[in-house]
């Protein structure tokens, strides 16, 4: 009785111990960036990073604004063309094709899903920013930043929807189709008011995907600190910033970009916060 | 009239989903035929086993394949356990103390969604300058590890959980002590489930840049050990493409060679999905 309780004493305070060891990494992770921050951030104050000025950290001005900018209008872009489209797509799946069709569109979302993020990049560099450039150059801008964003998030999106909507209790909508309603209809009264915060929290998981994106838009979005006044501005992200300077940033320089590091991880912070509001959490 | 709007709505749905699943198979077409079609032609035997020629334009890519595996290895050799222990602690012991579960998992959904730039911060100023790794392919499969460890937990957790609760009860009306449970019941059972997530992680780190970028550096020889920079192949396309001027070719080559890997990766996975499916089809 006593060793097999022993052994089961160590056996839960091992596993105890590596899931504080996981809990804490993301403490871990948080302090580093506070710490390589805390240097700037003392010396300039946290509104010199967020009032409009020049990103110039030679001339010790460092301002984000523009960034911050650039990422959040390549992100809204993004949205704004992949959420319409993943949510047909998954429609399509559900309720209009086929079965067998639909399960190959599936396995393909599934292939696009797992494509990197660097291909993504390299792909939209040489195919997409030749496109937009014939359009209006120079191609390489916020236009073609949202567009390939958008294809690189849409999967997941419309793979997460389709899960949602696969969710929705078959009696609820065959009920609304015995009831004479026809797709429309269903998905208006029966599926929507069930898989909306599903298929919301598809919406925010691929905000935050691409907020975060860093390879795709360092290749495609041009890279000119300036707020965007039109689609086809090159524009440069926050993650951009961080992948094109670290490799030479020293001193506060350095310490400006695990600023705008620590700015990142907070705006995840809420999104994710959001999206666990709105996700029904599984039992 | 209320018909006939129900009816003009209901067609623009139609004809709207169908062109967006149309778009997204297109897209498909585009992007798989578009790295066929540039890059196939380079892909031979001696593209994957010989060493890179001024800067990538010619030659191979040997020894960022090495480089890629050894990063992977180390990533999967640190996440493995550590997710694993985690996934054990959040499925079957969480119950007692709800509270710390809960706060584990908000921890872990938290670290799912930071940017993977900000771990390769992370890892260059904890890995490569508090502990003096430097850019070496220990930093970088450590911070990769950071990385995937959220997305192993939570599929290794949903693969625990997806065990019947017979087989927990059984055992224990048997009067095996939990550990013993553990051990011989529920791993044994939970092996391909826990093959899927470990996939999927490695599905993950493989397709990961920007973490590895100022981690485990841009060195494209071929390692001695794991404390030489190493370039992944991710990287090896990033660089390519923005600082190799005629590197198209290559980087396109490269980029099949990333995709096709992730493809039997992918394919392996859902393989054993099916399979594990079938087996517990079997038993009920």
């Amino acid at each position: 009785m006593s060793p097999s309780l022993k052994s089961e004493a160590r056996w839960i305070l091992v596993l105890r111990s590596s899931a504080v060891c996981s809990a804490l990494l993301l403490l871990l992770i948080l302090a580093f960036l506070c710490k390589e921050s805390w240097p700037v951030l003392r010396e300039k104050g946290l509104s010199a990073f967020i009032y409009p000025g020049a990103w110039s950290p030679r001339e010790g001005e460092y301002s984000l604004l523009a960034m911050l900018m650039g990422t959040l209008s390549v992100t809204a872009g993004a949205l704004l063309i992949a959420t319409p489209l993943g949510l047909l797509t998954a429609l399509c799946c559900n309720y209009y094709m086929p079965p067998r069709l639909a399960s190959y569109l599936k396995r393909m979302l599934e292939i696009l899903s797992g494509i990197p993020s660097v291909v993504y990049g390299f792909w939209g560099l040489t195919e997409i920013v030749p496109l937009v450039n014939r359009i209006h150059p120079p191609g390489a801008s916020l236009l073609t930043g949202s567009i390939v964003l958008a294809i690189m998030v849409l999967p997941t999106l419309a793979l997460m929807a389709d899960a949602s909507i696969v969710s929705v209790p078959t009696q609820a909508v065959k009920g609304a189709a015995a009831l004479g309603l026809d797709t429309w209809g269903v998905f208006r009264s029966a599926v929507w008011p069930a898989a909306r915060p599903g298929l919301m929290g598809a919406v925010l998981l691929a905000t935050g995907r691409a907020l975060g994106e860093t390879m795709a838009v360092i290749m495609i979005c041009g890279n000119i600190v300036q707020v965007p006044t039109s689609i086809f501005d090159p524009v440069r992200t926050l993650t951009a910033n961080i992948a094109l300077e670290m490799a030479y940033a020293m001193n506060f320089h350095r310490s400006a970009l695990f600023v705008s590091g620590l700015l990142l991880a907070f705006c995840i912070a809420i999104i994710v916060s959001l999206a666990s509001l709105v996700r029904p959490r599984h039992a | 009239m209320l018909r006939r709007t129900s009816s003009l709505q209901e067609s623009l749905l139609r004809s709207s989903s169908w062109a967006a699943a149309a778009f997204v198979f297109g897209i498909f077409i585009l992007i798989i035929g578009s790295m066929l079609w540039h890059g196939a032609g380079l892909l031979s035997w001696e593209f994957l086993t010989s060493e890179p020629l001024q800067s990538g334009r010619r030659g191979g890519i040997a020894p960022i394949l090495v480089s890629t595996i050894l990063i992977l290895l180390v990533c999967m050799v640190t996440a493995v356990p550590l997710g694993l222990g985690t996934a054990l602690l959040l499925s079957e012991y969480s119950s007692s103390k709800p509270s710390f579960g809960n706060f584990v998992r908000w921890c872990l959904d938290l670290l799912a969604g930071i940017p993977s730039i900000v771990f390769g911060l992370f890892g260059n100023a904890f890995f490569c300058k508090v502990l003096g790794l430097g850019f070496s392919i220990l930093s970088g499969g450590l911070t990769l590890a950071c990385m995937v460890l959220p997305i192993l937990i939570r599929a290794l957790e949903e693969g625990l959980r997806a065990i019947p609760q017979d087989y927990r009860r059984a055992a224990a009306s048997l009067g095996l002590p939990r550990h013993a449970t553990l051990w011989s019941i529920l791993l044994p059972a939970a092996v391909p489930a826990l093959m899927v997530g470990l996939i999927l992680g490695l599905g993950r780190a493989i397709a990961e840049t920007a973490a590895l970028i100022f981690t485990s550096g841009y060195v494209d020889r071929m390692p001695e050990s794991l404390m030489d920079s190493g370039r992944s192949l991710s990287v090896h396309i990033y660089d390519l493409s923005m600082n190799v001027s005629g590197g198209d070719k290559s980087a396109y080559a490269s980029s099949l060679v990333l995709v096709a890997l992730l493809f039997i990766i992918n394919i392996s996975a859902s393989m054993l999905a099916d399979r594990h499916l079938k087996s517990r089809l079997d038993l009920l």
